[in-house]
């Protein structure tokens, strides 16, 4: 009725049924939205209607059972193992996690003012582990923790003889991968060794925005090399610290490749280094169920939300800074 | 141009390509297939994909879902078997015109059992079969002065055999204690039980079967006979080539990977045996399946049935890549009879042969895997931390009954 109302005053134009000079921008740009309509948007509204049924892949489509919030109760009362793969993922994102940014920070600093020439060369360097295949990376992990082969354990074994160092020292040879007791600290050791570069190039990116006279001002005035780093560049690289630890947090929680290939697939004995992304997995290709896996989905997704919305108020910058 | 068109009218009529997805080295089982099966139908064409055995059977169920990009022909590992014959996207190869089920007494009866849904359905049937069997040291037991009855006896035989073979060479028997505990679970059942679940799909773990198989493996880490190695890991395969590790408990096939690359050096050396206490189990095995929206269903069966039953063709895959066939009549073809080298020169084959006659028809279940997963976890708590077994089996039913959800 409205509609009608408010067109009658406006004077009669011939409408021209297609104006490509109007449609042309939107033919341009509708590659995106095809793309995103087919690989973003369906897969995205499917796993939430996929969420709501019981439906085992291999039977076909005839198979899907619609079950309400049925597969979310059975995730958060029932599956002892996204309980217990939750745990894995929070421990192995905190010390994975935050060694990353405790050693990135000073790095970058240490790096940005006492590497002239070479600096890019030590940077590439530690960037290096970032760009290597995961799966090559986690091979060559997986040789090192050898329990009876790998280099680790020769060096556990050779400290033994060392005098005070050596009680410490386990009696047998550790199985990295298959004693829930260690499985965990050998996947974290491996996630961090691969990010702290990524993190230092980031943290070297907003040091270079740190203005200089200011650094110098507090030389002359007498600040030493730690109240420099403590006073000024660290309140100034405030907001790149809140976009790194968003960054590791969101991909320390869908952590998947590294504990993978370094429990070849079944997370290790008794889950001990099974992930919520792998239990997802599992639960999908494993068992057949989908319904579950996209449940656990998105439960990962608002604990991974979360989360980074305790660090948005923690690191992130508010209207009054 | 015009050469292209030469050409294309060279190869006469379109023809059927035949869509084969399979996975290393199944895969060259069915290429071996090809020339013998074109002899019968000139017109078709083969093409064979293979993706890891993981990635395969990952791809397939995605295949399935969504009912498109399906091959003709479809593999399956014995793994996933318990998923897979439960699927609707499969034919059941009963019905005509594939009528399956008149041939079906041709083939070994416990892989054909594990073909089947729960409802009867036949959705694949066995190409090879995994007879377990213990694989050891000839030379390494020598040493020690052991029969290779003293590891065939009673466990209780096997584990003395263990320790006295630890004493004198530092070898170790078993790779790991929960390889005894797979196999005594999976022995010793009978037709139509599961292993890990009844008919009804209640979990049976806390039955005396593994009770008795908690308690051997225990006493085996206790007795330290165990090199507490997991199959497949790199210290596993450097076990068999540094004489570290003198037997294992597999399927035959394992056969072919020492000869290949785990320890072809030790030629001669390995010999295979029953395993101990009498048991017979099943280990491992493929299958072929053919999906309901295959598009050329008929030349599917008719390329089925040549893997499957066609005599030559089982032993060809046998002779090249240590594939038990499923094919009875295979199995006593003299080609079981000849003498290995790496084996010493015995006729291992018909020891497997044998064995594949009295393993029991069990029963799969899609929660198979999780159910061992779960089992696995506790056994562990048994051997490492002390935990009491009637206490850790009660803990795994708990936990698999938490885990099962069926509709």
């Amino acid at each position: 009725m409205s509609s009608l109302s408010a067109s009658s005053p406006k004077p009669v134009a011939p409408k021209r049924r297609f104006d490509t000079r109007r449609l042309m921008p939107y033919l341009f740009i509708s590659p995106f939205f095809i793309l995103f309509g087919i690989f973003g948007l369906f897969p995205l509204l499917f796993s939430v209607v996929l969420s709501l049924h019981s439906w085992d892949p291999a039977a076909g489509f005839e198979a899907m059972r619609w079950v309400g919030f049925d597969n979310y109760t059975f995730a958060l009362t029932r599956d002892d193992w996204l309980h217990a793969s939750l745990y894995n993922t929070l421990w192995i994102a905190l010390v994975a996690g935050l060694p990353q940014h405790l050693i990135a920070l000073p790095l970058a600093y240490f790096l940005h003012t006492c590497f002239g020439r070479w600096r890019n060369l030590v940077v590439g360097l530690y960037f290096l582990p970032f760009i290597t295949s995961t799966v090559a990376i986690a091979l060559v992990f997986s040789a090192l923790f050898s329990k009876d082969f790998g280099v680790v354990n020769s060096i556990l074994a050779a400290f033994k003889s060392v005098p005070l160092v050596g009680a410490i020292m386990p009696e047998q040879s550790v199985d990295w991968a298959n004693n829930p007791q260690y499985t965990k600290w050998m996947i974290s050791f491996v996630v961090f060794w691969r990010f702290v570069g990524w993190n230092t190039v980031l943290y070297l990116a907003a040091l270079q925005t740190v203005p200089r006279d200011l650094l110098e001002a507090a030389e002359i005035d007498g600040a030493s090399l730690w109240r420099r780093f403590r006073y000024i560049v660290l309140p100034l690289l405030k907001p790149m610290m809140f976009f790194a630890v968003t960054l590791t947090i969101i991909g320390n929680l869908q952590l998947f490749e590294e504990p993978f290939i370094l429990t070849g697939g079944t997370g290790g004995t008794d889950q001990a280094g099974k992930t919520a992304a792998m239990h997802m997995y599992w639960v999908a290709f494993r068992e057949g169920d989908f319904g579950t896996a996209s449940a656990i989905a998105w439960l990962l997704f608002i604990v991974i939300a979360a989360v980074t919305g305790l660090n948005n108020r923690l690191l992130g910058q508010r209207e009054n800074d | 141009m015009l050469a292209f068109v030469a050409q294309a009218s060279a190869f006469g009529a379109p023809k059927i390509t035949l869509t084969v997805a399979t996975f290393p080295d199944l895969d060259r089982a069915a290429k071996l297939a090809i020339p013998g099966f074109k002899k019968l139908y000139p017109d078709v064409d083969v093409r064979i994909s293979a993706l890891s055995a993981e990635d395969h059977h990952t791809a397939m169920i995605t295949a399935l879902a969504g009912g498109s990009n399906l091959p003709d022909v479809m593999a399956i590992e014995a793994r996933f078997i318990g998923q897979f014959a439960e699927s609707a996207g499969l034919i059941d190869l009963r019905r005509a015109p594939y009528n399956a089920e008149a041939r079906s007494t041709q083939l070994a009866k416990f892989a054909l059992a594990a073909g089947k849904s729960s409802k009867g359905a036949m959705a694949a049937l066995p190409v090879d079969v995994g007879p377990g069997t213990m694989f050891y040291r000839a030379d390494l037991l020598a040493k020690a002065q052991l029969k290779e009855s003293d590891l065939t006896g009673s466990w209780e035989q096997f584990i003395d055999a263990g320790k006295k073979l630890k004493a004198s060479t530092g070898a170790y028997l078993v790779a790991n204690a929960v390889d005894i505990k797979d196999i005594y679970i999976r022995a010793s059942l009978a037709d139509g039980e599961g292993i890990y679940f009844d008919a009804n799909g209640k979990p049976v773990v806390t039955s005396p079967r593994f009770e008795k198989a908690f308690e051997i493996a225990r006493a085996a880490r206790q007795a330290g006979i165990d090199a507490r190695i997991k199959a497949w890991t790199n210290e596993w395969s450097e076990g068999f080539r540094r004489d570290r590790v003198a037997a294992q408990m597999m399927g035959a096939w394992l056969g072919g990977h020492l000869q290949n690359w785990i320890a072809p050096q030790s030629k001669g050396a390995w010999r295979s045996a029953p395993l101990p206490n009498g048991m017979f189990a099943s280990w491992g095995g493929s299958f072929y399946a053919i999906p309901e929206k295959g598009r050329h269903k008929e030349m599917a069966w008719a390329f089925l049935q040549y893997l499957v039953f066609d005599k030559a063709q089982q032993i060809e895959a046998f002779r090249q890549l240590d594939a038990f066939p499923s094919l009875l009549e295979a199995q006593s073809d003299p080609f079981v009879d000849q003498p290995i080298e790496y084996f010493g020169g015995t006729a291992v084959r018909q020891q497997w042969s044998a064995a594949v006659r009295k393993i029991p028809a069990v029963d799969v279940d899609r929660y198979d895997e999780a159910a061992r997963e779960i089992v696995d976890a506790q056994l562990e708590k048994v051997l490492d931390r002390g935990k009491d077994i009637k206490q850790a089996l009660r803990d795994a039913e708990r936990d698999i009954l938490r885990r099962v959800r069926r509709y």
